[in-house]
């Protein structure tokens, strides 16, 4: 494998994660569609096999998600099927906490991109290192000690943003720098908070130059996924020194109305993905970047009127320009006797496999104090930045 | 109207914003026209005044009703009760418990367990320690949390015979992994009853169960002491060791008094203050384990009169401390049940506490971004001339006198949202502003209305605000 250099120099990898929160219904999103299993089960979500894109002999795209079909056509995305993990829980929470922490047996507290954060940039010394797009910190990126960004509204962040007189925010913020300067007797508490406040303002004013500097021709669909990847574009491109952006897609839950549910929601999201590609790529910026898609967990097999509930097994999708597309792991046994729970899709591949393959491959870091030991990696890139 | 008893208004304060969440300027006022420790005792008796209302809220709002099964309305009347309390420690307490006995929703999804394990809480928060670990060990929501529902008589699960040791009560350290499977066994069988089907009956509560065939019977010894126990021996046994009154008063003084190091530190760094554990130590022994009685002490001592600002509000704390001062929710508002999301931001929500070990406290609320929320949520809301307390506070300046120089501005806020203390560098940069402006002469009412809330939205701002 070669990297990826740009005028001589190397570029850092970036890792672009999108949560998408609910649970995905995989077995709808890639379709096992000559399974006579999958029209048995699903006579109300199923999609009727003259809808679905099929893409090999036996699996098929949902019809939403065309982009993706082309996507996967063009070689740049890895589809890692059935993944999942041993005491695995159907709960949304414990479940998103457990991919968030590589814990699954015990409740932690550290996220494994904070822990990437801290490897990265062990002196804090870039605030916007990471960045999420999104209200409050996942607890991914939240460790005590590291610094990571979250941003809900870029083009109106950071402190005072209420304020709607810029002259008068502008002024607030200065007064807002004085009191929290950092003072000989403040106390170590005292201290802290001021150098918090501090770093707000300076992650406040690099973000506030990246939507001035960024000029695209690709118009984003009007949804919170394209506008969050439009903002992971401003902001990519603006050379902040990211490494790592976070941002979520929510609505997965589908107990119930799936069928326009999840066509709406998948057809946001990978046309979302499409349209972030091709910016990057306008803006020379796409080599370097590796996109996570992951949900919690798979959803039941079988539906129940309206829709699915909470399953087991589900699926991931790496995309990128240094990507080797393809499909990886095994697509979870459809045979009754095979059926976790006698309900579920089970799991093919752990997911700190796909940590541990991101960590190591992209971004050049040690998995093992991260994710918790060691996993088998599979190797999905054609060239990387290390 | 003040008596010779009345209690100094920095002192005042300080009691209610840690007793409760805070006050605003006629409450505080009120407060301070008794004695300090006729105070202390009122807070400590709560059964002396009335309950809040809080079911008036789904009878308003019928969508409040439609979301019970969420924890997020739930959080909403929390914090109206935390808000409208005349027993201000009852809800102060029973955050705190909460604390302890971290239970989440998160690992049950059944909202009225987690909803009774608070009312327990409430109800208990100042009774006797063994009262209080009996209700939480009879706890649906604890037993599916800690699993004893799976600790049978013949295969035991030793989860919460180790958290309530642990966690609960002693500290690690104090007892051996023998006494743990001692403990583990005295609470086989404590177990609930089947819940009604979700499915059409919606969420119900459930209720605490013995089955006595899954009981161990048999004789444990646990700490020294050899019998046939079951839970309540346990509790017995755990309620009088010196060692369970050295770790709660911690964590009292931890939440209460000053930050102290996080939990998992206290069986190797010694306490901040260990006289002053001494004396809730003290207390505990001679009264036998009464939590009323330990927690007078401790608001009664000059340690914690003197512990001023030493204590990060929790965002809880912060956002009930800002609503007081903005004078919202006195009447239940629509859309109480967004406060949850205010709070989740800020890197907490109630009900839902991310471990058993409950919640980081002090430094550890702060990252950049929660420091973000908090100063934004304070100053949008109050920056509203129109709420009562934002009101309340400007009528006070105004009334001061005809003009108000910049530094009297200034010290008049910090008056009224407290009374607190600010660093020099703070008050100055304050003061530099407040002079550019000149003094306040409300020539104009409206626009020196806007220039006190202006002024408000920047003191609040300061990192002294963010403390308690």
């Amino acid at each position: 494998m070669t990297t990826v250099e740009r005028n001589g120099k190397t570029k850092d990898p970036v890792l672009v994660v999108v949560q998408l929160s609910g649970g995905n219904d995989f077995m709808n999103t890639v379709i096992p569609f000559t399974e006579g299993i999958y029209y048995d089960n699903r006579p109300l979500v199923g999609i009727p096999d003259d809808k679905s894109l099929p893409f090999t002999d036996t699996l098929a795209w949902h019809p939403s998600a065309a982009a993706f079909k082309r996507i996967y056509e063009q070689g740049k995305m890895a589809i890692i099927q059935g993944v999942g993990t041993e005491h695995a829980s159907r709960s949304h929470f414990r479940a998103m906490d457990i991919w968030h922490t590589c814990e699954p047996e015990i409740v932690a507290t550290e996220g494994w991109l904070a822990k990437v954060i801290r490897e990265i940039d062990p002196d804090s010394s870039n605030p916007v290192t990471a960045v999420n797009f999104g209200r409050g910190l996942p607890r991914a990126l939240a460790a005590p000690g590291v610094i990571a960004t979250s941003v809900g509204d870029l083009d109106n962040y950071g402190l005072m943003s209420g304020i709607e007189l810029q002259e008068e925010r502008n002024r607030d913020l200065d007064i807002f720098k004085r009191m929290y300067t950092p003072a000989i007797g403040s106390g170590m508490v005292m201290n802290y908070l001021s150098q918090t406040g501090q770093n707000v303002l300076t992650g406040a004013d690099m973000l506030a130059a990246a939507p001035q500097m960024y000029k695209s021709k690709v118009e984003y669909a009007d949804n919170p996924i394209a506008k969050s990847l439009r903002d992971v574009a401003r902001v990519h491109t603006a050379g902040l020194g990211t490494r790592i952006f976070y941002t979520s897609h929510g609505g997965y839950d589908h107990h119930a109305q799936e069928v326009p549910g999840h066509a709406r929601l998948l057809k946001e999201l990978t046309g979302a993905i499409e349209d972030f590609m091709q910016d990057l790529r306008d803006h020379d910026a796409g080599e370097e970047v590796n996109i996570l898609v992951f949900t919690e967990f798979g959803r039941r097999i079988k539906d129940n009127g309206s829709g699915t509930d909470h399953g087991t097994g589900g699926g991931a999708f790496m995309i990128g320009e240094n990507v080797k597309g393809g499909l990886y792991s095994e697509y979870p046994s459809l045979a009754v006797a095979d059926w976790k729970f006698g309900e579920d899709m089970d799991f093919t591949i752990d997911f700190r496999s796909i940590y541990s393959t991101i960590l190591n491959q992209w971004m050049g870091l040690d998995p093992i104090d991260i994710v918790g030991g060691q996993f088998e990696q599979f190797n999905p890139y054609t060239k990387t930045m290390v | 109207m003040t008596t010779s008893n009345a209690t100094d208004l920095s002192l005042m304060a300080h009691l209610l914003r840690r007793a409760g969440f805070g006050s605003d300027r006629e409450e505080l006022e009120r407060y301070a026209s008794k004695s300090y420790e006729d105070v202390v005792d009122d807070l400590v008796n709560p059964e002396k005044f009335g309950e809040v209302e809080d079911e008036i809220l789904t009878r308003y709002y019928p969508h409040l009703h439609g979301g019970i099964e969420s924890p997020a309305s739930w959080n909403g009347r929390w914090f109206y009760r935390m808000v409208n309390t005349e027993r201000p420690l009852e809800e102060k307490m029973t955050l705190f418990w909460h604390g302890v006995f971290a239970t989440g929703w998160t690992k049950s999804e059944h909202t009225p367990t987690i909803v009774d394990h608070i009312q327990m809480l409430r109800e208990n928060g100042m009774a006797n320690f063994r009262t209080l670990l009996l209700g939480i060990s009879k706890d649906p929501a604890m037993i599916f949390w800690l699993d004893n529902n799976e600790n049978h008589g013949d295969a035991i699960n030793e989860n919460y015979g180790r958290e309530i040791l642990e966690l609960f009560s002693m500290g690690i350290s104090n007892y051996t992994e023998d006494d743990i499977k001692s403990a583990a066994r005295s609470f086989t069988g404590w177990t609930y009853e089947q819940p009604v089907p979700l499915y059409p009956y919606g969420q119900r509560s459930v209720k605490y169960l013995f089955r006595e065939e899954d009981h161990d019977f048999e004789e444990k010894t646990f700490l020294g002491h050899t019998g046939n126990f079951d839970g309540g021996d346990i509790i017995d046994i755990i309620a009088k060791q010196e060692a369970t009154a050295r770790f709660i008063s911690r964590h009292l003084y931890n939440f209460f008094v000053a930050d102290e190091a996080q939990v998992p530190a206290w069986s190797i760094e010694p306490p901040a203050n260990p006289g002053a554990i001494d004396d809730m130590v003290k207390t505990w022994m001679d009264t036998d384990a009464d939590i009323r009685e330990v927690v007078r002490t401790m608001f009664n001592s000059d340690w914690f009169k003197e512990a001023r600002y030493k204590h990060v509000k929790s965002p809880t704390e912060f956002v009930a401390g800002v609503l007081k001062l903005s004078g919202e929710y006195h009447e239940p508002g629509p859309d109480l049940h967004t406060l949850a999301t205010t709070i989740s931001a800020m890197g907490q929500v109630l009900m839902d506490p991310p471990s058993v070990e409950g919640w980081h406290t002090g430094q550890e609320w702060i990252d950049g971004g929660t420091l973000t929320e908090r100063v934004n949520y304070a100053i949008d809301t109050l920056n509203d001339p129109t709420k009562p307390g934002v009101k309340l506070i400007i009528d006070r300046v105004k009334a001061d006198g005809d003009t108000t120089s910049p530094e009297r501005l200034i010290d008049l806020l910090l008056e009224l949202i407290g009374p607190i203390e600010i660093e020099a560098q703070t008050r100055e940069a304050l003061v530099t502003h407040a002079e550019s402006e000149g003094a306040l002469d409300w020539s104009s009412e409206e626009s020196s209305a806007e220039r006190v809330v202006q002024m408000l939205t920047l003191v609040v701002s300061a990192r002294e605000f963010q403390f308690s």
